[in-house]
Formats: structure tokens, sequence, C-alpha cells
């Protein structure tokens, strides 16, 4: 694996709503090496859509950052003047697909016209401060198009680019979504959930599709999920989230036989094994405006102790890049 | 209720709506020439706003912010009836023909569509005219034009909630049919019906002052508000008070309503039709 | 939601959300459920304009006011009272007048005003060119501005310029059309002495080609009489479009504002797309087809609102027509109107409904 791509460090989200402040991240970190494939994984609410949208830089209104920095490459994406993040950044450097490819498309404007809208601002062709959309770009970025549109294995691409987004399958929908976070050439695609929307049948095709883009263009991937299943069929490491609070990152391996956190042990044990009864994790998940102190999954861990409730642990590196912070890990 | 009361201009309307309804009570003791209604004083005729007449005086001498007041009595017995008459009509229809999904349905809107297919002042005017000038000719021209909405409000969203599963089960149950309609479809469409009556409210106050301002409405020396503006314009551009105060009290009623009813839609259903008599 | 495409309206009600459309078969094509709606509707008009007429009919003959005295004048003897009724076919008993009506009608004879003594529909047509002018004028002017107005307030949402708009556009829709109407005329005719008070014309409108007096000034080169027509077009255009503005900018607003959260929306921002380029191609179409849905509704309470704006300005078209008809008992006039209305009014809502068909992808 090359060097970090992205490092967040310490990076506190919250919302401000109708009934009171919401701490939907508290002093995540997490680092990101160019060319791995990193899952997010977590339960729903955990946060880590609100991290991808804070890396991307695309928060709502109401959000408030804090944090000590957020390096991509060698910017600092926390502090960086919004024009640049949308010309540069956004859709170039790091793109994004969506969870939901229906509604992520315009439904009045065919899908060719939205992918040439993306290549018209964002092709790798494009000069800085190229004024209008030149016939000459026009047609090498409709090839480039074409191009990419069969290696996601769409058939016919001429004639897939004159439908309307109502008129193609979820499958083919993501794939095009694929398509248009790769055609920039960017160094970061960040995957929200990407296969959640889609037919059981269509899930590993879609996943595997993804990985094997990444890796042959070098490009790093931040998927997100809440399905420990995806997170084995294409991932390098792995980093759990629980309740805002990024507590455990591995190689996809030791996640999955030899974790260190209890949390990440009880998924794991509820995963629906053969006959055996299903096991689920008691409790809820907690009000993110009313959190627990300290770390937030004490009240439901069966090794919690009062440390747990009373201070946040700090990071340990039990085995070689593996981080955990836990008052009791699993491993020593 | 209580986001009701936080949205600051659906609070406004309801007070100008509450100052509305005690001024029309009340304009007995609030008037200052509460005779003026009837009488005139020929030598005090097309003044101007003063300190004794704060909007001046008509061209029989009356004071116009005193017929004012009492016109405020007319316009809420003419809205609330008319309203209401068609409320009365048109809910039942609706409900009745959105309910059963037959030929009987359809008859019953294609003569809804009938009352659609012309303005409806035009038809009000007709039955307006036909009738007579009197407050209650007024009153049945509103209705008999303006049942056609409530109808198919209600007709759309009967049908809608219609295949709703707690629908069914009453059906299942064994409920009959005017029980289903009264006791579970009414009140779950009651919200759509809550905002466009006040809206209508509005909307039945302008057309009433149409009514007036043409002549078909009560006849002088009636204060009507309608009416008022339309005696005005022989006079203008001298008495220019004369014309603004009525007009500007049809203003401010409707508005009142108007704002409410927003209000009453953001607070009740936020999800519902944001539209000409909406948002 | 069930389709339910056997009782659809065949006009739109305020605030009512265009129903959805019948879930498709399978075997269905584009072109043939258009004409299926078309031919839907057209199946509808007589049936409808029918009920209409016997409506117009009976409330008209409830008075007991005798027109064929009018006619004949306040010194008519008895029996020149009785040849005029006879003449007219008012001697007949009702269900016979109005099934000879009906007849007339259905042979393209309206009637003679018993008021002007001119066959109705020579009326009807002379004045259609002077409303159509009214209207589609403030139409325009309800889009050119009302659209803007509405974009800018939603991406400005709760500042200075939205709160002002929003109060703007309740008033507008508050105000009674006859009092805006006289109010202009104080202003601009009377103290600033700008436009002229009533009328559509000073004098003769230009040799008529379309009836429109500002095009066919143009098409004549006669500039003066351009300016003349334009000058008695401003107060009554704008008393009209005011409601219609103010009904727009609403729609606009709401639509964007709801569009303005979507998913898509969202994508393009994450992906970096310009933010003129989402708000100015993308999102104002997404809100803008909301709005079409309404522009049959708004066009149609316009041609409404000109009876009483035509009224108030002696502007010579079908709303003053239908106004004074009525009020001088003009039966005949009345009821042609009437029938001419229906069909104008159907025929509009049919041509929105047409033009949204085919414009929003989704319902093809």
């Amino acid at each position: 694996m090359g060097p970090d791509l992205l490092a967040v460090r310490d990076v506190s989200v919250s919302f401000s709503t109708e009934s009171g402040t919401a701490f939907v991240l508290d002093e995540v970190s997490l680092t990101l090496r160019r060319g791995e494939i990193m899952g997010l994984v977590g339960e729903s609410g955990c946060g880590k859509t609100t991290l991808a949208r804070t890396i991307l830089g695309a928060l709502p209104p109401n959000a408030r950052v804090r944090g000590t920095a957020v390096m991509f490459e060698d910017r600092d994406l926390l502090t960086i003047d919004p024009g640049e993040a949308a010309d540069e950044i956004r859709g170039r450097a790091i793109t994004f697909v969506p969870q939901d490819p229906y509604s992520a498309f315009n439904p009045l404007f065919t899908v060719g016209d939205q992918i040439f809208e993306l290549l018209r601002w964002k092709s790798p062709d494009r000069q800085p401060l190229e004024a209008g959309y030149s016939r000459a770009r026009r047609q090498t970025d409709r090839d480039r198009a074409l191009t990419l549109l069969r290696l996601v294995q769409l058939p016919d691409p001429e004639r897939l680019l004159k439908k309307y987004p109502h008129e193609l399958s979820g499958g083919q929908r993501q794939r095009l979504m694929i398509a248009m976070a790769l055609l920039p050439e960017p160094r970061l695609v960040i995957a929200d959930e990407p296969t959640t929307a889609l037919d059981v049948t269509i899930q590993a095709q879609i996943l595997m599709l993804l990985r094997k883009l990444a890796v042959e263009r070098r490009v790093s991937v931040l998927l997100t999920t809440h399905d420990l299943g995806t997170a084995w069929e294409i991932c390098d490491r792995v980093t759990v989230m629980y309740a805002g609070q990024a507590m455990e990152t591995a190689p996809i391996d030791a996640f999955f036989h030899a974790p260190a956190l209890p949390y990440t042990q009880l998924l794991l044990d509820s995963l629906p094994s053969g006959e055996a009864p299903l096991r689920g994790i008691p409790g809820d998940v907690p009000n993110l405006v009313a959190a627990p102190a300290g770390c937030r999954f004490h009240p439901r861990c069966p090794r919690a102790t009062q440390i747990c409730g009373a201070a946040r642990p700090l990071s340990t590196q039990p085995r070689p890049g593996h981080w955990v912070r836990c008052h009791h890990g699993l491993l020593r | 209720m209580k986001r009701l009361l936080r949205d600051r201009s659906a609070l406004f309307g309801l007070v100008i709506i509450v100052v509305l309804v005690l001024c029309a009570i009340f304009a007995g003791v609030l008037a200052p020439f509460p005779q003026d209604v009837t009488t005139y004083h020929l030598p005090r005729r097309l003044l101007g706003p003063n300190a004794v007449n704060y909007f001046g005086t008509d061209r029989m001498g009356a004071d116009i912010f005193s017929r004012l007041l009492f016109g405020a009595r007319l316009t809420i017995l003419i809205a609330v009836i008319a309203t209401s008459a068609a409320v009365l009509i048109g809910v039942p229809i609706g409900l009745v023909a959105g309910y059963y999904n037959n030929r009987f349905s359809d008859l019953l809107m294609r003569v809804s569509d009938v009352f659609l297919a012309v303005p409806q002042i035009v038809l009000a005017i007709a039955i307006a005219q036909t009738l007579g000038p009197a407050i209650q000719n007024v009153i049945l021209a509103l209705s008999i034009t303006y049942w056609p909405f409530w109808a198919r409000l209600v007709y759309a969203e009967t049908r809608s909630v219609r295949n709703e599963v707690f629908i069914e089960a009453a059906v299942a149950l064994g409920a009959s049919p005017l029980r289903v309609m009264v006791l579970h479809v009414l009140p779950s469409i009651a919200s759509s019906v809550i905002v466009r009556t006040t809206i209508g409210l509005g909307g039945t106050i302008l057309v009433a002052a149409a009514l007036g301002f043409l002549g078909l409405g009560p006849p002088p020396p009636t204060p009507e508000w309608g009416r008022m503006v339309a005696e005005s314009r022989e006079f203008l551009p001298q008495a220019w008070w004369y014309a603004a105060a009525p007009g500007l009290a049809i203003l401010l009623v409707v508005m009142g309503f108007n704002l409410l009813g927003d209000g009453l839609r953001d607070a009740l259903d936020p999800r519902l039709s944001r539209g000409n008599d909406g948002p | 939601m069930a389709g339910f495409q056997g009782a659809a309206p065949l006009v739109r009600v305020r605030g009512e959300t265009p129903l959805l459309p019948h879930p498709r078969r399978a075997a269905d094509t584009d072109a043939m459920r258009l004409i299926a709606m078309i031919a839907r509707r057209c199946l509808w008009m007589p049936p409808t304009l029918f009920g209409l007429l016997l409506i117009v009919f009976a409330v008209s003959h409830v008075i007991p006011s005798d027109p064929a005295r009018i006619m004949a004048g306040e010194n008519a003897t008895a029996d020149q009272v009785a040849a005029i009724r006879h003449q007219y076919g008012l001697d007949q008993s009702l269900p016979m007048q109005f099934l000879h009506y009906v007849d007339d009608v259905l042979h393209g004879d309206m009637g003679t005003s018993l008021f002007t003594q001119r066959p109705v529909a020579e009326d009807l047509i002379a004045r259609l060119p002077a409303t159509m002018e009214l209207a589609l004028y403030a139409m325009a002017l309800a889009v050119l501005a009302g659209v803007p107005l509405g974009v800018v307030a939603a991406l400005r949402r709760n500042t200075w310029f939205d709160h002002v708009v929003r109060l703007v556009t309740v008033a507008g829709l508050a105000m009674a059309a006859f009092w805006l109407a006289i109010l202009l005329q104080l202003l601009f005719s009377m103290w600033l002495g700008l436009t002229p008070v009533q009328g559509r014309i000073d004098g003769w409108g230009p040799d008529p080609i379309t009836g429109f007096f500002t095009i066919d000034a143009v098409l004549r080169g006669d500039w003066q009489t351009l300016f003349d027509a334009v000058r008695h077009l401003v107060l009554p255009t704008l008393t009209l479009a005011l409601p219609a503005i103010a009904t727009i900018v609403r729609f606009t607003r709401a639509g964007m504002i709801n569009v303005m959260s979507s998913n898509f929306v969202f994508y393009q921002v994450a992906m970096g797309i310009p933010r003129h380029r989402i708000v100015w191609k993308y999102l104002l179409r997404a809100a803008l087809i909301g709005t079409l849905t309404q522009i049959g509704l708004i066009f149609g309470n316009l041609i409404a609102g000109a009876v009483v704006v035509e009224t108030v300005f002696d502007w010579p078209g079908l709303g003053s027509f239908a106004v004074n008809s009525i009020l001088h008992s003009d039966y005949n006039a009345v009821m042609s109107f009437t029938v001419f209305a229906g069909v104008i009014f159907i025929l509009t809502n049919l041509a929105v409904d047409i033009a949204q068909t085919l414009l929003d992808p989704r319902e093809r």
C-alpha cells in the first residue's frame, strides 16, 4: 500500500436541531492509503454518511464542524476555500457514488445529458479557466464516456445515453454512477452504501466491478455500509463506527477473525449462521442529542466497567496496523 | 396547535379575524356615529379624513369608519353562511362520490364539472341578478356557485383514502358505508377541508364584494363594502379616501383568512398541496 | 392511488394537486394514451355543456321580467308586445324554447341579442380578440415577473427579500380586483395623468388583421396607434396579472424549495457542479414542471378575472359583454356566452394537459 491519501484527525460534527444539538461525530480519526479500499461499517445513524459528507464538504447549513484537520494529499479540507473545494476537490480529486442511484439522477434529463454535464466541468481534459465547451472536447469526452461505460459492462452505450433514468434498471443506474465517479480520474471515491438499494443478486456484481476498477486505476475507495458481508467482499481494511465514534480499524482478516473491539465481536456474532438461533445486541442505539458519556457503547457492552462511562478510551495498537479505542479490548 | 401559534404570519391572520369579529359584534359601541348606517348629513358630505371622521365621510355625509364597522357584520354573515352552505352541500356529495366508485359517482362529478365550466363569478352574477339585490340572494348565489370546489376536493381525497388499510379493516368488520364515511374517512380528510374552508371564507368575501360592486348585493343604505367602493367612483379623484377605505378593509380581512389558512396547512400537514390557494 | 381516469375532471380547480395518471399497462403506447385522453375529454364535452345550458336557462327564466315588453318599449300596445313575443318564440313553453335554442346552437345560430339586436355570434367573435389580447399579455407578464421572483425568493429563503415577496403575494391574492383597478386608475390616470382611465383605444383601432390592436398596429407600421393601444393596455394588464403573478411566485418558490433538497441536487453538489448551473438549468426545470400544471388553472382564473377588470376599465371584451348581458336580462346572449366560455375553458384545460404529458418524460 502507498502513502496516506486521506487523514481525518479528531473531527467532530454537530447539527443544531429543533430538539437540541445532536453530536453526530465525536472526535473521529481515520486514515486511508493510496490504492486501498476501506470499509466504514456501522448501524444506521452511526455517522458514516455524515463523515463522508464532511470529507466532501457537503454538509447542510445547520452543521458545525470542529477538528484538527482533514488532510487530503497535502491540503486541509477543513480550511480550504469553498470555491476551490467545489472546483478542484469535489468531482475531481474526490468523487461520490450515492446510495440510491434512482433519485441521484434528475428525472427530467437523459442520463447522457447528465454525464456530459459532469464531463463539461470535471473532465480530465478540461483546461483551468476554460469558458465554454468546445466541440473538440465534446468529442473526446464522448469517447471517454463510451469507453468507460463499456468497462462497467453496460451494453450498447450509445443507445443508453439517450435514455431517461426511469427507463433503466437499478443495476444499470449504479453502474452508470460508478462510471461517472471514475470519469474525472479521481484519487478517492467515496461510495455511500452503493449496493443497499439494489437486488441481492446484483450487489455482488457491482461490488466486484467497483473493486476491479479501483485496483486497476489505483484509486482509493471509502465505502460505507451497514452490511458486514459487503465489507468482506471487497475491502482491504475496515473501520467500525458506533453512534458517531470510530472505534476500531483493522485489516480485513483480523477484523473478521480476531477483532479487538467487543462491539465488533457482537456484530459478528449476530450474523445469521446455519441453524443457530439469531442473536441480537440488547438495547437501542442512543439518541445523539443526549449521547452517553465516554465510550458511547458502554451501556450495552458486556465488558463495560465504570471507567468506560467516565472517559473516552485512547487509541491503542494491539497489533501492527490494527487500532482500537477500548478500555477492555479483546486483544492484548 | 402549538406549531400554529408559533407561526407569526398565521397568528397575525388570526388576530385580524378576531378583530373583525369583535368589530362586527361591537360595532354599535365602537362606531362614533352608529346612526350613520341609515341617516345622512348632507352638509358634511365628502370630507376627507379628520379628527372626527377617521376615514372621512361619504356622499351622504355619513361617517365611513362607522359604516365600515357595521359592514363587518354583513361581511361575516355572508361569508360564514355562504361558505357553510357550500361545505354542507359539497362535502357529502364528494364523500359519497368518492366512496362509491360507480356510474353514480361519475354522474355526481360530471354535475360538478358543469358548474365549474364557466367562470364562477359569471354564474354568481347571473344568479344574483335573477333573484334581485338582497343579502339572502347573494348568499344563495355564492353557495350554488362554490359547492363544487369542496365536492371535488373531498372526492379526490376520499378516493385516495378509500384504499387505505384502515378503511378496509373497518369495512371488513362490518361497518355500514355511512359509518365508514363519517367516522373513518371524514376525520382523515378533515385537515384538507378545514384549510380549504378557511381560505374559501376569504374567497367568498371577495366575490361577495364584487357582486356588491356591480350593484347586485344588498341595496343601499346597507354598508356593504363592495358597494361603497362602487359609490365612490363618481367622486374620484378628489374623494380618494372614499374608495381606499372599504377596499383596504376587504384586503385586510381576506389576507387574514389566507394567512390563517396557510398557517393551518403548515400546522396540520405540511405535505398538503401548496398551490394557488396556498403557499 | 388507484387510477381513476374514468372520472378525471374536465376543468382544473384551485388548490387541487394534479391527479396521478393511470398505472401503465404493458400494451399502452404514448400516442395511444394521448389520443385516448383527448377522445375522452371531447366525448364528455357535449353533455357537460348541455347541463350548463340547462342551468343557465333555468336560472335566467325564473325571473318575472318580460323581455318582450322590454324590447317593445314602454309605449307598446299589448298586440305589439304579443307580436314580438311570437316573433322571438317567447310564447312557447319553456322546455320548447330550450329545445329550440339547443337546435339553433347546433346549427351554429346562437340567436339574436335581445338587447343589441345583433346576432350574438357576431358580438362574441368581435369581442373575443379584445379579451384574448388582455389575457395573453397578463399571462406573459405573470410568467416573466413571477418565475424569477419565485426562484430568487426560494434561493434567498427567509431573508428580507423573501419576506417582502411573500407579503406582496399574500396581499396580491387578497386584493379585490375592482379595488386594485380603481386605485391604479386613481394613481396613474387621475393623479399622474400617465395612462387613460378607460377604454381600449382613443378613436378607432388599426385595421384588423388579427384583432389584436398591438399586433395589428405593428403589422401596419402604425406606431401612433401602437403607442395608444399600449397606453390603454397597461392598467388593465397590471390589474389582471397581479393575482396571477402572486400565484406563480408562490408555486415556483414552493417548487424550488421542494426540489432543492432532492438527492439529485445533492449529487451534483457533491460532484462539484457549479451552483449557477444547478440552479438555472436543473432546479428551475424541475420546479417549473410543478408550476406548469397550474398554468391552465391560472389562465382560467385570468379569464374569470377579466370579467371584473373589463367592467371597471370599460374594456370591450367578452367579460364586459357577459356582465352587460346579464344585467340587461339578455337571455340569448347569456346562454351563448356560457356555451362559448365553457368550450374555451374545457379546450384550454385539454391543451394544458396535453402539454404537460408531452413535457414530463415520466408521464410518457
